[in-house]
């Protein structure tokens, strides 16, 4: 049982980074339709800027770690954000009318422009970085084993839940949040009422971008190091969480992320750690065999 | 003549013009990962041989000429290595120093042998690598069946009675490393008390920490590289395990210790005995300190590589292959890692593999040097 909660733990902390960036690739899916294979690559520019501006704060003397864990945060989501509307702007809006594989093609390509972008201009190196959160504390302990929670698991999760908090508000509450969905539902009938389509669709691959920047910076955190490769393996997985969890659906996101990282986990806790890929793939498998539109996903209507 | 035509004869010429110029000096390759995860150890090889050249030069040069490298990047990937050894052999380049990761060096290998390339690795421990039986292939490095059976008397002595678990990263060195221990350990009477292995590349490792701590395990044995030892270390730290590792050559880089931190305290790992402190390669260390480099880990093995083929090259007055091949196993070689002499295989006769241990403070050294 404690061994139990110990890999629930690990598996929910995997999950919420997961789930970070399969929010990324389910919004962009359901307001343009397309998949943005360049988002994995996002991440990994979140978590060069977020070491860079940690970088940046200590050379200067900051020694406060919450008031620099916040300002990085801070800095990497605007930055990030940034890359994830330019990027936008040159490789999507041009080919927004043209056929539908064309943005899909050019999401690849600034998939290989941003990860050699950082290759030369970081370096080909795995950047790492000293433990900056340190610390947990042990929750319970029977028969000589510990169910540790590391203080750096807390600002994981507590960091996901709030960030998600603000973000449910953001598309349900306010005017932006309509805006999206009224794009997400019909494109031309939003722009008759009067709806900015181009900026709407803009401020998706912003906020998207910036969620990616906190996935970034909590992979940076965790996990101690940033590398120009990064991006494409987590891509993959959140892709994957994003479909299994119904692609276009906001929570379904979230759920498949930890979906996919309990899966990773407990297979490897109770199986082998080898094949921890091979079951991830397989229940994605079965559950679209069963629920092709994925967990949470609505079946789409044909509008006659 | 039409300027588009000028221009083209213009290239045509400066393309004449640099091949004559290429064709009077002889270039020799480094090839590992310069890039990837494992740059680390590519950077090492890179520092050695760029040494060794600009040394050689300094010292007149190989055969009346000036020697030249080319650097190539793997990657540690096996398919780009072969590539990577068939540019290299198309190049007639005679002699390269290289692999680092076994999976890079043991299908390159062929390829060298059908570009008639000479190819010594400074680094790659697989026992595939020689067994293979090439002509062309040599290594001044030890082998896994050496460093794990080091490994495991280690283990026996310094861990009788307690747990202990080996991991292992599916490529040629990880597995090939790890199996050699577990035989060495259960040929003494030492049953392991798990057996995992992960995939390199991974980043979280917190599932099978956990499995490390519900076996209460004591020292984790780790045949793979650096930066997931590092990761598997840090993410134990985290979940509160004493648990010690110990791992093989690969984790002999500073890079390990930063991405550890101070938590890189008390790891062990088998590596040769420090070439820094060898005698005779005083002045190179010298040499490197004043470029503000550390000759850890492989560095001094490349040099060594180097000095091994441009010896037996200068006395077999020829680059050829397999003439350089034949004089390089039928003596002895003096290098900055010590006297080297090969057999049949390629595989040196010397070799002693020692144990070695991190400190707080990011610095490695062998556990009891010299005379101990």
């Amino acid at each position: 049982m404690d061994y139990f909660a110990q890999q629930v733990i690990n598996g929910i902390v995997l999950g919420s980074i997961y789930g970070l960036i399969a929010i990324g690739y389910t919004m962009v899916y359901g307001i343009v339709g397309m998949i943005n294979f360049a988002h994995g690559d996002i991440f990994m520019i979140g978590g060069f800027i977020a070491l860079i501006s940690f970088l940046v704060l200590v050379s200067i003397g900051l020694t406060a770690i919450p008031l620099i864990l916040l300002i990085v945060l801070l800095v990497s989501m605007a930055i990030t954000a940034l890359y994830g509307w330019t990027v936008e702007r040159i490789a999507y809006r041009p080919l927004r009318h043209s056929f539908r594989l064309a943005p899909m093609l050019s999401a690849i390509g600034m998939s290989f422009v941003l990860s050699n972008f950082s290759q030369v201009a970081q370096g080909a190196r795995v950047k790492p970085v000293p433990p900056i959160i340190t610390g947990g504390y042990t929750l319970l302990e029977q028969n000589g084993f510990a169910v540790r929670l590391s203080n750096a698991q807390i600002v994981v999760v507590v960091t996901t839940i709030v960030l998600l908090a603000i973000f449910t508000w953001l598309v349900s509450r306010t005017r932006l949040g309509r805006d999206m969905r009224a794009c997400e539902q019909d494109q031309t009938m939003a722009a008759l009422l009067g709806v900015d389509v181009d900026r709407t669709i803009s401020m998706t691959f912003v906020i998207g971008a910036a969620l990616a920047a906190v996935a970034g910076m909590m992979y940076l955190l965790y996990y101690g190091l940033v590398d120009f490769f990064m991006g494409f393996v987590a891509g993959i997985k959140a892709f994957t969480a994003a479909v299994l969890g119904g692609i276009g659906s906001l929570p379904g996101a979230m759920l498949g992320g930890l979906a996919i990282g309990l899966i990773e986990t407990l297979w490897s806790a109770y199986f082998s750690v080898e094949y921890k890929d091979v079951a991830a793939f397989s229940i994605l498998i079965i559950v679209l065999i069963f629920l092709p539109t994925g967990l949470l996903g609505r079946p789409e209507v044909e509008k006659v | 003549m039409t300027p588009l035509k000028l221009i083209g004869l213009a290239f045509g010429a400066s393309l004449l013009f640099s091949t004559t110029a290429l064709a009077q000096d002889i270039t020799v390759a480094v090839a590992g990962p310069m890039t990837g995860g494992e740059s680390a150890f590519g950077r090492q090889m890179r520092n050695g041989a760029e040494q060794a050249v600009a040394d050689f030069n300094a010292a007149g040069g190989l055969l009346g000429k000036k020697l030249a490298l080319d650097v190539e990047d793997d990657a540690c990937d096996p398919k780009q290595a072969l590539s990577v050894a068939e540019k290299i052999g198309s190049a007639r380049i005679p002699f390269v120093a290289g692999h680092y990761c076994s999976s890079s060096s043991i299908p390159a290998s062929e390829a060298y042998e059908d570009g008639n390339v000479l190819q010594i690795t400074p680094a790659s421990t697989a026992t595939k690598f020689t067994d293979g039986k090439l002509w062309n292939v040599a290594r001044v490095c030890g082998r896994d069946d050496q460093q794990g059976p080091a490994a495991a008397a280690y283990i026996i002595k310094a861990f009788a009675g307690k747990n202990v678990a080996i991991l292992n990263d599916k490529t040629s060195y990880g597995k090939g490393l790890a199996d050699e221990t577990k035989k060495a350990l259960n040929a003494a009477g030492f049953t392991e008390k798990m057996f995992e292995s992960y995939n390199k590349g991974d980043k979280d490792f917190n599932a099978i920490v956990s499995r490390l701590k519900l076996e209460n395990i004591d020292l984790v044995y780790v045949g793979g590289y650096h930066q997931e030892a590092g990761l598997i270390l840090r993410q134990m730290r985290d979940q509160g395990l004493k648990t010690v590792m110990m791992a093989g050559d690969a984790l002999n880089d500073k890079e390990f210790a930063s991405i550890t931190g101070p938590a890189a305290e008390g790891t062990l790992f088998t590596f040769g005995p420090d070439p820094r402190n060898n005698p005779a390669a005083k002045a190179i260390v010298e040499e490197f300190k004043a470029k503000n480099i550390d000759p850890e880990g492989y560095t001094l093995y490349t040099y060594a590589a180097m000095q091994v083929w441009s010896q037996a090259a200068a006395k077999a007055g020829s680059t050829d292959a397999q003439k350089v091949m034949n004089v390089i196993k039928a003596g002895t070689w003096d290098t900055v890692i010590g006297n080297l002499s090969f057999d049949a295989k390629g595989d040196i006769k010397q070799n002693a593999y020692v144990v070695w241990k991190w400190d707080a403070n990011g610095n490695a050294a062998e556990i009891n040097p010299k005379g101990s």
